[in-house]
């Protein structure tokens, strides 16, 4: 029995997940560093939180799952892509880890761990692939050996377009910006035109951004619009691109599975406009909830297991960290297909 | 004219003889036996995930483009399925069926998962006309903006000369940036679904470049646009 214990910290969630090889998840714990209405996170101030909060995660997920540093077998942490600073505090607890308990260690492409956590929970076989989050926004699909890019956003992800307008409004952080946008959508009811942007496969949310961002700062406009208003539209409009290109992506490759994941893919209306699009073409979607579609320590535990049972290992030497590293990089040593 | 007096009232095709033989994401694509001639029509659908305002802007948006791109290459040689009846209300075209496979289905049924070592010279010349005919598509200012190999056939009639489908994404622009985008668009799509066939599209540029003189600025263009992707290894 093997068992791996995973850290995430590329962004302001901070979590720490412990998972058995044969998929169970023993612990996943998770904190978040949530600033006020307004502001984002900063990388040095995220990193403060990551490495003041990382040791009581450490042990507590020890505790939850009944197990002693003994009975794990190997440490798995994001390698990248994320912010660097927190993406560095969490390397450096893993290595310091990894000298004290004697463990190997295993560096995790994010973006992979996203996509097989998706795959383990939700069974998916060879599903498109939409990876939406704050950091990135890719339709993905497997070929050998590659997750291969499809679509990605050309400029910024699609989470950090809402997160950004939710600080334009001045809504809480508090529990995701994302979230809050989604609530007052519920309430919306008029649609108001923003631009729609879509090159080929390739989605872009720069100039909506800046096009809500105009009619939410003029007081002349907001007669007409609510702040509800705007959240419904803005979502209607970024999603409906989302589902668009994965639509695209679904028919050029002949897949009939979608699998969403990543922070915006917990959205129950991104999940609903999914299951309307495959149910027009016979297809099955796959979502999972806010547990395992936000970053979290249990992905990058699973993720790290698929490396590891092939034997791999990454040297202390090499225990880096990266800003940049794709998806498309990645050597799939775990399918076969 | 009986028939097509027929088809505006009816909702569902199948039910004329029609059949349906693609689902795209933008359109259902039946086959239809007319007056003897094989003809296909393409029908796009409501969007039920896409808010109706939205769904129906968009919709109209790009079957006009549609129709208004593939009049605009056919009247200048470039080979598209003909137009033969266009039905705005219920988002219908008609057009000519063309008998053939699509490229993608070609190199799939040629490669076997290895591009490498099996181009074969017919491959290469198919790679070298997609590249003229898109060079001669964007000197007309016209970009396709969705060009993969399942939206290019391969007429089996003229032994397998390229034939141009699926103009919805397309727009009227005289800009390299535009042109350079709708290459990258080819570029990311063939690569993507034909991995380690970075050779094959070298053709498709190289011929590119051989067939305008507007080819270069573009060509020089698509080097920038290559470093837009997040998260490359590269910075720009």
């Amino acid at each position: 029995m093997v068992i791996v214990m995973g850290f995430e910290g590329s962004a302001n969630k901070l979590g720490i997940g412990i998972v058995k090889d044969d998929g169970t998840i023993l612990s996943n714990i998770r904190h978040t560093y949530i600033t006020p209405p307004g502001e984002g996170f900063l990388p040095k101030d995220t990193a403060e939180h990551h490495r003041s909060w990382i040791i009581s995660l450490v042990k507590r997920s020890l505790t939850e799952s009944g197990l002693t540093h003994k009975d794990i077998d190997c440490l798995a942490y994001t390698k990248g892509p994320g912010m660097g600073p927190p993406l560095r505090s969490v390397a450096v607890t893993v290595r310091m880890l990894s000298q004290l308990w004697k463990k190997p260690i295993v560096a995790v492409n994010h973006c992979i761990a996203h996509i097989e956590m998706g795959r383990l929970i939700t069974g998916a076989k060879n599903p498109t692939v939409l990876y939406v989050s704050g950091g990135n926004t890719q339709v993905i699909s497997y070929s050998l050996k590659k997750y291969r890019i499809f679509g990605e956003t050309i400029d910024i992800a699609v989470g950090n377009c809402l997160d950004r307008f939710a600080r334009v409004i001045n809504i809480p952080n508090d529990p995701s910006p994302g979230y809050n946008i989604e609530q007052l959508a519920k309430k919306g009811k008029n649609l108001v035109e923003l631009p729609y942007v879509t090159k080929g496969m390739d989605v872009s949310f720069g100039g909506i951004l800046s096009n809500i961002e105009s009619i939410a700062k003029n007081p002349v406009r907001l007669k007409e619009y609510t702040v509800e208003d705007l959240c419904y539209s803005l979502q209607e409009t970024v999603f409906s691109m989302l589902v668009e290109t994965a639509e695209r992506a679904m028919a050029h490759c002949g897949q009939t599975e979608i699998l969403a994941v990543g922070g915006v893919g917990c959205n129950e209306r991104l999940q609903q406009m999914i299951n309307q699009m495959v149910s027009q073409r016979n297809g099955q979607s796959f979502a999972i909830d806010e547990r395992y579609c936000i970053d979290n320590g249990a992905m990058i535990a699973w993720a790290g297991y698929l490396i590891f049972k092939n034997n791999i290992t990454t040297p202390l030497c090499e225990t880096s960290t990266t800003q940049r590293f794709r998806t498309d990089q990645v050597e799939v040593t775990w399918r076969d297909d | 004219m009986s028939d097509l007096v027929k088809m505006e009232g009816i909702t569902d095709l199948t039910k004329i003889g029609a059949e349906l033989i693609s689902q795209g994401a933008e359109a259902k694509t039946f086959k239809l036996n007319y007056f003897g001639m094989e003809c296909i029509i393409k029908e796009r659908f409501v969007k039920t995930y896409r808010h109706p305002t939205l769904d129906s802007k968009i919709s109209n948006k790009r079957i006009l483009q549609e129709i208004r791109s593939l009049n605009k290459c056919k009247k200048n040689g470039i080979d598209v399925p003909g137009l033969l009846f266009v039905d705005i209300v219920q988002t219908r075209i008609m057009m000519e069926f063309v008998n053939g496979i699509t490229v993608k289905q070609f190199l799939y049924n040629n490669c076997e998962n290895n591009y490498q070592n099996t181009q074969t010279p017919e491959i290469i010349r198919i790679c070298r006309e997609i590249g003229q005919q898109v060079c001669k598509i964007h000197d007309l200012n016209l970009i396709h903006g969705d060009l993969t190999t399942s939206n290019i056939l391969l007429r089996t009639s003229t032994n397998n000369s390229t034939v141009f489908i699926d103009f919805g994404l397309s727009y009227t622009s005289t800009l390299a940036e535009d042109k350079a985008v709708d290459l990258y668009v080819l570029e990311r799509a063939f690569i993507s679904t034909h991995p380690n066939s970075e050779s094959l599209f070298n053709e498709i540029l190289q011929s590119y470049k051989d067939s305008s003189k507007n080819s270069p600025s573009v060509i020089n263009r698509l080097d920038q646009v290559r470093l837009r992707g997040r998260k490359k290894l590269a910075f720009g």
